[in-house]
Formats: C-alpha cells, sequence, structure tokens
C-alpha cells in the first residue's frame, strides 16, 4: 500500500501532466483552424488545375506524342512511395496509419514482383520505416525548420520526383498522406501522381483553343499538377495532424482527470483509515487504563 | 451577352482576385492578348508580367511570373504560381526573383537554355515597365 506521501506525489505529477496536454490541445486547436484555412485557400488552384489536366489529358490520351509524364513509361516495374508524415509525435495514430498504409502497399507491390523505392517527408515517418524497409528508403525531406509549409517546399519535393523520373528511377509513384475530413476522422490515401492518372470517362468540355499546342502547354502543366497535389496533400496533411493531435490530447486529459480522480479517492481513503487507525489505539489506550 | 466576365486569379496558396472585370490583359506566353466577354474558349501559358483587369473599382494590375490562362465567355482564370498586386512587387523581391532566373539561366542546358533566356528576357522587361532596377549580374 503507497503511503500518503506517494500517493499526493502521483496527483501532483498526474496533474502537471494533465496541464501540458491541455495545454497541447489548445495549441493544436489554434494550429488546427490555421491549416484548415490554407487547406481551404488551396482549393480553387488545385481543382482548377485538375480540370484543365483533365480536359487536356483526355483529347490528347490517345496520342503518340504525349509527354512520358501522362502516358507513363511503359511499365511498371519500379514503384516510387512518398510517404508525408508529420515532424512530431504525440498526435494519435496519425503517423502510423499513414505508414501502415504505406508498408500495405510496398508489401503488395513487392509481392508481384515489382521493385519498391521510398522517399519519406517528415522525421516519424522515416523512423517508423526505416525497421522493416531500411533498403528502400532512397531520400528523405526533412521539413522540421519550416513553420508553415509553402507551395516551394512542395515545389521542391516535386522536382526532386520528376527528376528522378526524368532519370528512369520509377515508373509509378504514389503519395501517402492524411486526407482532413474532421477533427476525429482523418483517411490515410494514396494517391497516384506519376504517371498523372486519367478519369476514364472525362466529360467533354468545351473545346479550347491552344497557345502554343495542346502537347507544349501540357508540358508545361504537368509537372505544375504533381507539385500542386504534393502541396495539397500537405496542406491536407498538416490539417490532419494537428487534428489528430488535438483529439489524442484531449483524450489524455480526460484520462489524465479521471485517474486525478481515482488517486484522490484513494488518497481521501488512507487518510481516513490512518485517522480510524490512531482513533481506535487511542480509545483502546484509555479503555485498558 | 453580357457585358462582364468573371475574373479569377489564383496561387497554391490563395485566392487573389475574384471579380467581374470588363476586359483583362494577359501576358501570354506568344504574346499580350486581352480577354473580353464573349471570347473563345482559350488556353495558354504565361510568361512574367503584368495583367491588367478592368473592374468597377478600375484598374487592377498584378504581377505574374508564370502559370496559365483559361479564357471562356464567361470568365478568365488565371492559375499563377506567383502572383502580388503590381504596386506591391518592391525592388528585393524583384531582385530574388532576377536572381532566380539568372541562376535558372545559367543552369539550363540544350532545350531548356531557349526558353530559360526568354524567361529571363521576359523579367527584365517586366521590371523595366515598372521602373525597377535589376542589380548587375
Amino acid at each position: 500500500m503507497p503511503s500518503l506521501k506517494d500517493l499526493k506525489n502521483r496527483i501532483e505529477s498526474v496533474k502537471s501532466t494533465r496541464k501540458i496536454t491541455k495545454a497541447m490541445q489548445m495549441v493544436a486547436a489554434a494550429k488546427l483552424r490555421r491549416a484548415q484555412e490554407a487547406a481551404e485557400n488551396a482549393r480553387p488552384y488545385a481543382k482548377r488545375m485538375e480540370a484543365v489536366v483533365n480536359g487536356l489529358a483526355a483529347s490528347v490520351k490517345g496520342s503518340d506524342t504525349a509527354p512520358k509524364l501522362l502516358s507513363g513509361t511503359g511499365k511498371e516495374e519500379v514503384h516510387l512511395l512518398v510517404v508525408m508524415t508529420a515532424e512530431r509525435g504525440l498526435c494519435g495514430g496519425f503517423n502510423s496509419s499513414i505508414v501502415k498504409l504505406a508498408r500495405q502497399h510496398a508489401a503488395t507491390q513487392k509481392s508481384k514482383g515489382k521493385t519498391v523505392k521510398i522517399i519519406t517527408v517528415g522525421k516519424k515517418g522515416r523512423e517508423q520505416l526505416r525497421r522493416d524497409l531500411n533498403d528502400h528508403l532512397i531520400a528523405h525531406v526533412d521539413l522540421s525548420d519550416v513553420r508553415r509549409v509553402g507551395y516551394e517546399n512542395a515545389r521542391a519535393i516535386a522536382q526532386d520526383v520528376l527528376k528522378r523520373f526524368e532519370a528512369e528511377e520509377f515508373d509509378v509513384a504514389t503519395i501517402f498522406f492524411n486526407r482532413f475530413q474532421s477533427v476525429i476522422a482523418q483517411i490515410p490515401t494514396a494517391q497516384q501522381i506519376v504517371p498523372a492518372p486519367v478519369p476514364e470517362e472525362a466529360e467533354a468540355t468545351t473545346l479550347y483553343e491552344y497557345e502554343p499546342s495542346e502537347e507544349a502547354i501540357l508540358e508545361d502543366l504537368l509537372p505544375r499538377s504533381v507539385a500542386t497535389q504534393i502541396f495539397a496533400a500537405l496542406l491536407e496533411n498538416g490539417a490532419s495532424e494537428q487534428g489528430a493531435r488535438m483529439s489524442a490530447m484531449d483524450n489524455a486529459t480526460r484520462n489524465a482527470g479521471d485517474m486525478i480522480d481515482r488517486l484522490t479517492i484513494e488518497y481521501n481513503r488512507s487518510r481516513q483509515a490512518a485517522i480510524t487507525k490512531e482513533l481506535i489505539e487511542i480509545i483502546s489506550g484509555a479503555e485498558a487504563l | 451577352m453580357a457585358d462582364t466576365l468573371q475574373f479569377d486569379l489564383v496561387s497554391p496558396e490563395k485566392m487573389l482576385a475574384s471579380v467581374p472585370a470588363t476586359e483583362v490583359q494577359i501576358p501570354g506566353a506568344e504574346g499580350d492578348f486581352t480577354a473580353m466577354p464573349g471570347h473563345v474558349p482559350f488556353i495558354s501559358t504565361l510568361r512574367p508580367g503584368i495583367v491588367i483587369a478592368a473592374t468597377e473599382k478600375g484598374e487592377m494590375r498584378y504581377v505574374v511570373t508564370g502559370g496559365f490562362a483559361e479564357v471562356t465567355g464567361e470568365r478568365v482564370s488565371l492559375l499563377a504560381e506567383r502572383s502580388l498586386l503590381a504596386e506591391e512587387l518592391k525592388q528585393d523581391a524583384f531582385d530574388a526573383l532576377v536572381t532566380e532566373a539568372r541562376s535558372a539561366r545559367d543552369a539550363a542546358t540544350g532545350p531548356e537554355q531557349d526558353s530559360a533566356n526568354k524567361h529571363f528576357a521576359d523579367l527584365m522587361e517586366l521590371g523595366r515597365q515598372l521602373g525597377l532596377q535589376a542589380s548587375a549580374a
């Protein structure tokens, strides 16, 4: 049985833990709002870009001169996985769920006899993947110094990916991130970015005139589209991370509260027991006289 | 036919403008053009330059460094990677752009060289129009 002093110390330490988790929760809530705003601000651009690329892609798809980013290299041997996770932990299952999805994907591709290469964005994913897929990690993007993810960061990642594609280091690239749905729900998502996926039934949009030619525009647009998708994924991820952290810290705060209640009851009981014991001793001492 | 078209200028990070305009001058990659209501559906890439939109509140001038424009009879959508109000482009920001373009030009090889050179020249012209001096190489 722990002494009164021990119990008191424990209550104090749980209390300070609760203060920390509470503070983290509030910080995450504030950051979440900003991250959500950023994700929403980026949506019009991404949507417009997607619409134009899809329209163009549908009209160029069949031709032999279609850019490689659209038509692919003609094989599917080497798969590149861009796994985007957070730089920090303490955000519930956020990092693990992305890593799990990526791991599954890697396992399926490997079982089909394909080669798997992985680029990690964010420290936590790298730490987890290093355990079993260390041989497949080819690069890491460190965003720990970046306070707010900007388009420049996404462009740098995209350029790296595109350079590897030019050098024929891979055939298919997929990004892994958490799509933000709500504070309590983030959906781990895999999205193929290279070659650009073309919707099966691209609706016949307005017939545009192009200047310069369709192919030249597509050549210019596709790299931008890759960067845009990566940027959108980074922002979704940012919002998801804060959302996940917020709910994880909310849980932790609540658990700490429950624990304090339990410990306080135990503390009061033992104190009462001690008092009763002393009383009994005094009374029985008095009776003995 | 409506006498205005919807003018949207979006960058990856936010929407910069979304207003009705009577005409929009756009620096297309192969020459400037002006989009007016009823324009033929048209998609063009952009070169560094100034976009001028005539709106109710007067002329709005934006600097763009690239991207593309999607024009239909009712709307003009500019998707620009970097864009800001022309008055807000200050010397130091312009210097940064010039430095970047210069290093891209110097690094370019083969077929990319032409486009990098053109980009640099267009940027210089843009600076001249705004009365900004490019720092010496």
